[in-house]
């Protein structure tokens, strides 16, 4: 430690503590994320959202694949799931059924959700599961180098396209939009505010929810297109987002370094997995159907 | 536990065995299933789909097998009795999960109705070609139960055994049915939901301050938890430490693989699940598993009709391979005979715990349809000169 | 503005403490930031989006070697909480007096 003294001037509290430090396990704590990376930012978000909800904590519990955003799960102080590559949103689809109680959040990537797990998400969205992904969207696949993405914009420079990507991008919200989820929003890090609002959105309603939050990965994304370090992108974020709710999601595509559009785009209601399930066993069985047993197996 | 009477289906059915293991499901007290569609195992989940609503459960069809058999791990966290059911083309996109409910402990049972392949092979007909893969199939070292039942009766009976042994050991099981067993209707008695034995789920009495979801007692098995008590665990399958978190080095590495493997030990040998029968003179033993065994049960009495003493080692748990009864037969029999409806798997661990002491004369048979019983005796008669 | 000593606190918080009464005449801070120095990675969110500029990267090091930030406006502090909202790190927050 450097004997260097720092000029600080607060008097602190003495029971004041940082919010986001509940959530957390504190014994895992420095986390891996790199320095300027948003994941972290966008779990304060969340944390601020969850207070806001008046979520019962024990009853949350978060579902991650793998990847950077995939440790979320890992660092998170709830019943935590760390799952295979892609395959998040099936085991938050079993666990969310057999226990309907439990708030069942999705925290995963772009590479992750989209990529390996894209056939997950569709028809998650499709049935409107009653759960809700967030997915960071650093345009990379960052934990294993900085590879290309299904949603790294064309011309970036990744490590699978040393000469740049020249296929199209997916358009997460477009997408999401289409599947039929109730819930479609995207944000940046820079967007703190705006985000852990609709997180406690998100939270607060039924069905299929869908949050992309645009991230910086300085470490390689930015890296490689000398696009500047992590503060450099929350700049680029402030200035090029433009917030548009109810935009139409096909006209909200990203580009290399263009406008972001950022808002709330789809909020509508539709009847849950569960809803449907429920109400097609009562038309076809009456009385006799029975209703599953939560956390279902009586052992 | 004695089952829950709600799923259990008293009476005296004449069911096929994909059906007979449906309702082997629901006596376990199965109350999810996720699936998709693939013959000839589909008729287990369809049956499910028919019976679970007036049970009450849920099923549900999942967009691919890699969906499906980690769906049912989901619902296992959740507080389920949960399975899924595929055959070779789906068990072969099971193998990653497979390996994740290894090494997060998930108590589960994968149905795999197998079918004549590699890849799509014989959609709608018999081989037993999968079972090295049920142990081998998914990476790095861990361990699995694997059962084969030769009847539809067994299809009922053994799958209660395979959920009750998930639960013992927190393991996956496998249920190794083949497309004929799977097909082939019989009689099938279910008793009485008071004469079912279950085994319940060992959630923890620990508070969540003291509980590790990965710290076995002296059974080297962990007690089990369930999301929305209380107890904010967490699961990864990475390398973990008994608090569940990763813990990526060397040491770990090895307490957590060898007690995946050691944790088995139990259950190998003493507690295999075997049917004999004339192996105290026997000069030949043929061992065979699944519907080979029901061919290899005539082969064995032409053979004894003509002066060879032939005995009968069934394979009923395959998995962890009983390899201490093979090891104390190599030292009293001339030869084991290994009839199988593949090219050669269960007869290798036949040599291996044979070390030598006796012949192995491997039956195999490409796969399509079961073997003709004077194959199985010729080779019986050869092994005995 | 008197210089003030970093001291150990709980959980290894380096949390500032106050050890002269000398607030700047004629101005209450509404609210205060508190640093945890060695979660710190330097990223400068914080400095950057704090509406009032209360913060700067400091000259110091942690023991990662990455500079922490510091407080040069006090009185400026809202306790909007805008920096511990940024914070990927989970090394500052905000938060008004109670009053």
């Amino acid at each position: 430690m450097s004997e260097q003294l720092l000029e600080i001037q607060c008097e602190i509290p003495e029971d004041s503590f940082n919010p986001v430090e509940p959530f957390l396990r504190t014994d895992r704590i420095p986390h891996i994320w790199c320095a300027g990376c948003g994941i972290g930012t966008t779990v304060n978000c969340f944390t601020r959202a969850l207070l806001a909800s008046g979520a019962n904590l024990d009853k949350v519990a978060i579902v991650s694949g793998i990847g950077c955003t995939g440790r979320v799960a890992g660092y998170m102080r709830m019943d935590s799931f760390h799952t295979t590559h892609g395959r998040a949103i099936p085991f938050a689809t079993g666990l969310k059924l057999a226990n309907p109680e439990l708030q069942v959040v999705v925290y995963s990537g772009d590479g992750d959700l989209f990529a390996i797990g894209g056939n997950h998400f569709i028809h998650a969205a499709r049935r409107n599961m009653d759960i809700k992904v967030i997915c960071v969207n650093n345009l990379t696949y960052a934990m294993t180098g900085g590879q290309t993405a299904p949603t790294t914009p064309s011309h970036v420079i990744s490590a699978t396209a040393p000469y740049g990507v020249f296929e199209p991008a997916f358009n997460l919200v477009q997408l999401a939009d289409a599947c039929g989820a109730s819930y479609v929003a995207r944000w940046t890090t820079f967007h703190v505010k705006q985000l852990a609002r609709s997180m406690e959105e998100v939270l607060k309603k039924k069905g299929f929810g869908f949050i992309e939050i645009v991230s910086p990965c300085p470490t390689l994304y930015q890296r490689r297109n000398k696009m500047g370090d992590g503060l450099d992108t929350m700049k680029y974020y402030k200035q090029a987002s433009k917030i548009r709710h109810g935009a139409p999601t096909g006209e909200c595509s990203l580009t290399k370094a263009g406008e972001i559009v950022v808002g709330k785009f789809v909020d509508r209601e539709r009847p849950d997995y569960y809803e449907l399930l429920q109400a097609q066993m009562h038309e076809s069985l009456g009385d006799r159907y029975a209703e599953p047993e939560v956390g279902c197996s009586e052992c | 536990m004695h089952a829950d009477p709600k799923g259990v289906l008293t009476g005296v059915h004449f069911l096929d065995g994909d059906h007979a293991c449906c309702e082997g499901t629901l006596a376990a007290g199965a109350r999810f299933a996720a699936g998709y569609p693939i013959t000839p195992s589909t008729e287990v989940v369809e049956r499910f789909a028919l019976r679970i609503p007036t049970v009450g459960g849920v099923f549900i069809q999942m967009e691919d097998e890699l969906a499906a058999s980690i769906a049912i791990q989901g619902a296992v966290w959740g507080g389920a009795k949960a399975f899924t059911v595929t055959s070779g083309p789906g068990f072969s996109l099971m193998m990653e999960h497979i390996g994740y409910a290894a090494i997060t402990e998930t108590p589960c049972v994968f149905v795999n109705v197998q079918r004549g392949g590699p890849s799509t092979g014989l959609p709608t007909l018999p081989a037993q070609a999968d079972m090295m893969q049920a142990r081998w199939g998914s990476h790095g070292d861990y361990g699995i139960i694997a059962l084969c039942p030769n009847s539809p009766q067994e299809c009922f009976d053994l799958t209660i055994t395979g959920f009750n042994l998930a639960e013992e050991f927190r393991v996956p099981v496998m249920m190794m049915l083949d497309e004929c067993v799977g097909h082939m209707t019989e009689k099938v008695i279910i008793p009485a939901a008071d004469q079912i034995e279950v085994t319940p789920r060992r959630y923890t009495h620990k508070p969540p301050a003291e509980y590790h979801p990965f710290e076995p007692d002296g059974t080297q098995v962990p007690e089990m938890v369930k999301a929305g008590d209380g107890y904010r665990f967490h699961v990864t399958g990475l390398t973990h430490d008994e608090r569940g978190y990763p813990s990526m080095n060397v040491a770990t590495q090895d307490r957590l693989v060898r007690r995946l493997l050691d944790k088995l030990k139990p259950f190998s040998n003493g507690r295999a699940i075997c049917d004999t029968a004339g192996l105290e003179d026997a000069e030949v033993a043929v061992v065979s598993y699944g519907i080979t065994s029901r061919v290899a049960q005539r082969a064995i009495e032409l053979a004894r009709k003509r002066g060879v003493r032939a005995g009968k080692f069934r394979l009923i748990s395959a998995w962890p391979f009983p390899e201490r009864h093979i090891a104390d037969l190599a030292g009293r029999v001339k030869a084991f005979v290994v009839p199988e409806l593949n090219l050669g798997q269960m007869v290798h661990e036949v040599e291996r715990a044979a070390a030598g002491r006796a012949r192995v004369v491997p039956v195999s048979h490409a796969g399509g349809t079961v073997h003709d019983p004077e194959v199985i005796l010729k080779a019986i008669l050869e092994a005995a000169k | 503005m008197a210089a003030i000593q970093i001291s150990n606190a709980l959980n290894g918080m380096k949390l500032a403490t106050i050890e002269t009464e000398d607030f700047m005449e004629g101005s209450v801070a509404k609210g205060f930031v508190a640093i945890n120095v060695e979660r710190c990675k330097g990223c400068s969110f914080c400095v950057e989006f704090c509406p009032t500029h209360v913060l700067a990267l400091s000259s110091a090091f942690n023991s990662k070697g990455y500079h922490p930030p510091h407080v040069v406006a006090s009185d400026k502090c809202s306790g909007c909480d805008l920096c511990g909202m940024y914070c990927p790190d989970f090394a500052i927050y905000g938060a008004r007096y109670a009053r």
